[in-house]
């Protein structure tokens, strides 16, 4: 992607090129966090400061590095990053860090960081990588967030924790959802994401395996 | 006994590594088109998870701690802040001894993993059982039982989901569905389906 301008960096993975829906990367962590938006957004933030720094040095040394050690080097400084983030959490937003438990941890693993690294970070000058980590963070972020919205509005009737929908339990009309409270709902929200992202961008559309063939026998005309 | 019989159950079945909190979800994805494949994957994630996660408790216990180090003469240093540096190193390290032993002394295992080992550094799967195994404070048995466990129930996942995936591409599904958005749409039944088993316990 040599001299690709800095806005397409930037702009290109929230839709068109979205980490999750398209490159199968960093689901792992994601989809744990989604039951409430502020702890969401929390993750997102940690997230976008861990690829866009991660980026941003690994684009630094990139000429120092010997190849057969990359990796190592490169998962050294995400794992130095993630302790920083984990440790801000801990002494700024201790609540919420109890709640993301171990997957702040786990960013490390996570493959949009890693995959970035490697593919765009090594590559690229550091300016263009800064960027190429903030937007695939977005585009997390975007996928996150949206999920977020309905896992935590259906299933709890409210948004960041204030009320929108007051729920039975405590005198109000709306019924809560509570299997968006449970896991199998997050998937089922991206698979639909995924499904509306691909009616929208038709470009990404996976092919078939295998086609259904065109009728053969005159009859079934 | 019946703890750990409780612990292995629940590891496998109620608190399933790839149904339940979503680890290793990529490789999961990725990998589980062909049968043999995800068998493969499989069986490394249950290896190099009994062998990662009693260690990596051994480091913690012994080194990383809050107090730990008072063998050494340190009763007042707390280095549980590098733990994230250190599972890691241990997982990659581990990783990589391993595929140096099997290719020497048991090469049709080696042979059978293939490319399927060093993808498994940058499994969450892996590292999420030993952040897991802090957080819970397990003992060392209890992390021996707890990493076999958790790598049974994710090579269990992988298995059934590639099992299902064969079937499914014969299927006509939707355009925009079609690959990926069907594949999470099956694993979230399944996770469904997993969920029959929580509260079960010895």
């Amino acid at each position: 992607m040599a001299g690709a301008s800095a806005k397409q960096v930037l702009f290109e993975p929230i839709f068109s090129n979205n980490p999750i829906a398209l490159q199968i990367l960093g689901i792992c962590s994601a989809l744990a966090v989604t039951t409430s938006l502020s702890v969401t957004v929390v993750m997102c933030l940690a997230v976008i400061a861990v690829t866009a720094f991660s980026n941003l040095a690994v684009s630094l040394v990139r000429t120092q590095i010997p190849g057969s050690i990359r990796i190592i080097v490169q998962m050294t400084i995400i794992a130095s990053l993630v302790i920083v983030v984990d440790q801000i959490l801990k002494a700024y937003a201790y609540e919420i860090s109890k709640q993301l438990s171990v997957f702040v941890g786990l960013i490390i693993t996570n493959c949009i960081v890693m995959g970035r690294a490697e593919g765009f970070a090594m590559n690229n000058t550091p300016w263009l990588s800064f960027l190429d980590g903030i937007g695939n963070g977005l585009g997390y972020s975007v996928m996150l967030l949206f999920v977020a919205f309905f896992r935590e509005l259906i299933g709890a009737g409210s948004l960041f924790g204030f009320t929108l929908l007051p729920t039975v339990n405590e005198g109000g009309w709306y019924v809560p959802n509570g299997l968006l409270l449970l896991p199998p709902s997050a998937f089922f929200i991206i698979g639909l994401a995924i499904w509306g992202l691909r009616a929208w961008k038709p470009e990404q559309v996976e092919e078939p395996d295998f086609k259904m063939s065109r009728h053969k026998v005159k009859e079934a005309f | 006994m019946e703890h750990y019989i409780s612990l292995i159950l629940k590891a496998i079945f109620v608190e399933n590594m790839a149904l339940a909190f979503f680890l290793g979800m990529c490789t999961f994805l990725a990998i589980s088109k062909k049968i043999e494949a995800a068998i493969g994957l499989g069986i490394a994630v249950v290896v190099v998870l009994t062998v990662t996660v009693p260690v990596n408790n051994l480091l913690y216990n012994t080194i990383l701690r809050e107090g730990a180090l008072e063998w050494a003469g340190l009763p007042n240093v707390d280095l549980s802040f590098l733990g994230l540096l250190t599972y890691i190193g241990v997982i990659a390290a581990i990783v990589q001894i391993m595929e140096m032993v099997l290719d020497k002394y048991i090469p049709a295992l080696y042979a059978a993993l293939g490319v399927f080992l060093p993808l498994i550094t940058v499994n969450c799967a892996i590292l999420g059982a030993s952040l897991f195994m802090v957080e819970r404070d397990y003992t060392f048995g209890e992390s021996l039982v707890y990493g076999f466990g958790a790598g049974v129930g994710w090579a269990l996942a992988i298995v059934a989901l590639a099992g299902i995936r064969e079937k499914l591409k014969y299927s006509d599904v939707p355009e925009g569905l079609r690959g990926l958005g069907i594949t999470f749409i099956s694993v979230g039944l399944m996770s469904l389906g997993f969920m029959s088993f929580s509260g079960i316990s010895l």
